[in-house]
């Protein structure tokens, strides 16, 4: 066991930097995520029959098929193309474009879950049908999809993980490089562990407690 | 349409890919249940110390990444199979979610049914075998469906420790036949968005045998 | 006629609260008992600490001469010759209308599943609902599942009943139909024990009447006497309530 620490401490410099890159790369696609998901979730409800049937495809199609496909497909296919993408780029953006069509799921239920009757106040009183997305809609869709969205954030936090099978230095890559420069894999893998543990638990802590700062008496997603 | 050509006489290979994916998938979903309603058992039925064991054990399966516990029971000092190590450890990620599912819907069994149950002089055991886990299923057969389709993408992780599943043979089609990358891709893309259809079509309709009026309807 | 139920210095605290203080009665074959009260005067408590859906802290339980107040006797028996009979009926929602009221034949008492048919379909009919055999309880309105809720309880082949506040989820139009099925089992002979705020059944159909209040039976006798005179001003006082109503 004494061996176990030694050895866990020892690779931790390592291990850390590829926590960073963890939770940089985190940031970025969660962030495309959710407004990305944003804009679609809006376009699956308000948006006209053409538009509605494209984005429809889109995010069922992409909803359809494993994340790491996505991701070979960005960084191996459009690379054979000729667009050859940093990996890191390559996994923001694949990443990214993955969790935005869950996000737009979780805004469509939540925008469809607000009563008719908002959107016919805010048009009422000669709001545009934009600025009553804008104004009305949108910040009760944004308070309603909390749950739902912090626990797809948790759940591509986690997943950010794939990004190790194109090479990007993250904590998965980190455990496996210092798994095969000492021989010792699994020990790799339980530090691994055991950082991912943490920086889950943290998150979700983070989400529950904006979740509780942004709720507003009676606003409830219908069950 | 070179490309055309060489997918269709690879056809072969990915039917065996599917079905090596399909067994993964039934694995690790059985894992997934068996574990999972036990962990959703102990957390509602047990006494303090089996509940706080089974959230403990639940949470930290929760948090790990599928990847992480891909290579940790790969690597574990004894010797497993590719595949039975992406079962193990898929299926063990899936119990974290799969338990929450069955937990939530056992929670939504009005109380007073159980109540009712005890009142004519059921034992605990018949009650959860005739009232909870009948309803459960009902309950919860949809979000399960959701997991199960998660799952099926998930499948392809198993690539990562050289389990001969979708991805793996298309990078082995890619290999030998020079610049098809994207194509491949796509072609195994519209793969798994077939089977995801054709499977959870298969289990609304499952739901829609199993409904009886009272309970919530999807809408879809 | 012979003593089915006798109960004895009951009592039930909820932390420091007593609920049941002292609480004794006796119930003869046959007999209907109504026990009225405010609400939370202890009396659905009452029903409850019986089959020991709340355990009570002490007292005596005779069923039939033979105390289940105690470690050594297995429950789930007891509660089985106890039929009982919720507020808001309780029906399983998996399970159609035959179903559940085959359940108990079949589940608790281990019959064939063609005797508990027929003790269903008997039942059924006895509470006038054998049009909705193949209905899902969710189909039904509250009157109707209350009685087939009875007829679930009656499918036990219970030694007594206990009904707690049987009408106080319906709508006042669905009260009447689940007041007769209750009339009738009286009038047949059924033993129950009714907590209840229906003075008119409790007037008209019970034999005998305990009125509680805060825990403690106040006045306990003869409808018809208790009604036109009670002996005590705590009755008096709850009775007028519902004279004015009536």
């Amino acid at each position: 066991m004494v061996s176990f620490f030694d050895y866990a401490i020892e690779i931790l410099p390592e291990m850390l930097s590829g926590a960073w890159v963890t939770l940089q790369l985190s940031v970025v696609c969660i962030t495309v995520g959710i407004f990305f998901g944003m804009i679609l979730g809006v376009a699956r409800v308000y948006s006209s029959k053409f538009i509605y049937w494209i984005v429809t495809a889109y995010v069922e199609f992409l909803r359809g098929t494993p994340c790491l496909l996505q991701l070979f497909f960005i960084y191996y296919g459009l690379g054979d193309m000729g667009l050859l993408l940093k990996p890191i780029l390559a996994a923001g953006i694949a990443l990214g474009i993955n969790t935005s069509v869950y996000q737009a799921e979780y805004f469509r239920g939540a925008i469809q879950s607000i009563k008719p009757g908002q959107m016919v106040a805010a048009r009422s009183m000669g709001l545009s049908k934009w600025k009553s997305i804008r104004y009305v809609i949108l910040p009760q869709a944004l308070r309603l999809v909390i749950p739902s969205s912090s626990n797809e954030i948790i759940y591509m936090f986690k997943y950010t993980s794939v990004a190790f099978a194109v090479g990007v230095p993250e904590l998965l890559a980190q455990a496996d490089l210092t798994g095969a420069m000492n021989f010792r894999y699994f020990e790799s893998y339980v530090v691994a562990a055991i950082i991912y543990t943490i920086m889950v638990f943290a998150v979700a802590k983070i989400m529950s407690t904006i979740e509780k700062k942004v709720t507003i008496p009676g606003l409830q997603l219908a069950q | 349409m070179e490309i055309l050509r060489i997918l269709i006489s690879e056809l072969p290979q990915f039917a065996k890919g599917t079905l090596v994916a399909l067994e993964v998938l039934a694995g690790l979903l059985i894992v997934g249940l068996v574990l999972g309603l036990a962990i959703a058992l102990a957390e509602i039925f047990g006494n303090t110390l089996i509940k706080f064991l089974a959230t403990t054990l639940r949470k930290f399966l929760w948090a790990i990444p599928q990847l992480v516990l891909l290579f940790l029971v790969f690597y574990l000092p004894f010797d497993l199979n590719r595949m039975l190590a992406a079962i193990i450890a898929l299926g063990l990620c899936s119990s974290a979610f799969q338990s929450q599912i069955f937990r939530g819907a056992i929670l939504s069994i009005q109380s007073g049914q159980l109540e009712a149950a005890k009142a004519m002089g059921l034992s605990k055991p018949k009650i959860i075998f005739y009232i909870v886990i009948p309803q459960m299923i009902r309950l919860s057969i949809g979000p399960w469906t959701n997991e199960f389709s998660s799952e099926l993408k998930d499948t392809s992780l198993a690539y990562v420790v050289g389990v001969v599943e979708i991805m793996r043979n298309a990078k082995y089609i890619i290999a030998y036949t020079y610049g098809n990358t994207a194509a491949v891709y796509l072609f195994v893309g519209i793969l798994y968005f077939t089977l995801t259809r054709i499977g959870t079509s298969f289990f609304y309709r499952l739901e829609e045998r199993l409904w009886v009026p009272g309970f919530e309807k999807r809408s879809g | 006629m012979s003593t089915i139920l006798e109960v004895k210095h009951l009592t039930k605290k909820f932390d420091d609260n007593e609920v049941l203080k002292d609480v004794s009665f006796e119930l003869k074959k046959g007999e209907t008992l109504a026990v009225i009260g405010s609400s939370g005067s202890g009396k659905s408590t009452l029903l409850r600490c019986l089959n020991h859906l709340s355990p009570p802290d002490s007292g005596q339980i005779l069923l039939e001469g033979v105390n289940i107040n105690t470690p050594e006797i297995d429950i789930n028996s007891i509660r089985a010759d106890m039929g009982f009979v919720f507020q808001d009926f309780n029906l399983f929602t998996h399970l159609n209308i035959l179903e559940n009221v085959m359940f108990g034949p079949l589940r608790v008492r281990g019959l064939s599943k063609k005797q508990a048919r027929q003790i269903a379909a008997a039942e059924i009919k006895r509470v006038g609902m054998i049009d909705k055999i193949d209905s899902y309880p969710a189909q039904l309105s509250g009157g109707q599942q209350q009685r087939i809720s009875i007829a679930r309880a009656l499918a036990l082949k219970p030694k007594l009943i206990l009904f707690d506040e049987p009408t106080s989820a319906l709508d006042p139009e669905l009260t009447g139909e689940v007041l007769s099925v209750m009339t009738a089992l009286a009038n047949e002979g059924m033993t129950a024990i009714v907590v209840t705020h229906e003075m008119g059944f409790a007037r008209s159909v019970a034999d005998k009447v305990i009125f509680i209040d805060q825990g403690l039976i106040v006045e306990q006798g003869e409808p018809k006497i208790m009604f036109a005179t009670p002996r005590h001003e705590r009755t008096r006082l709850f009775l007028s309530n519902f004279v004015r109503l009536e």
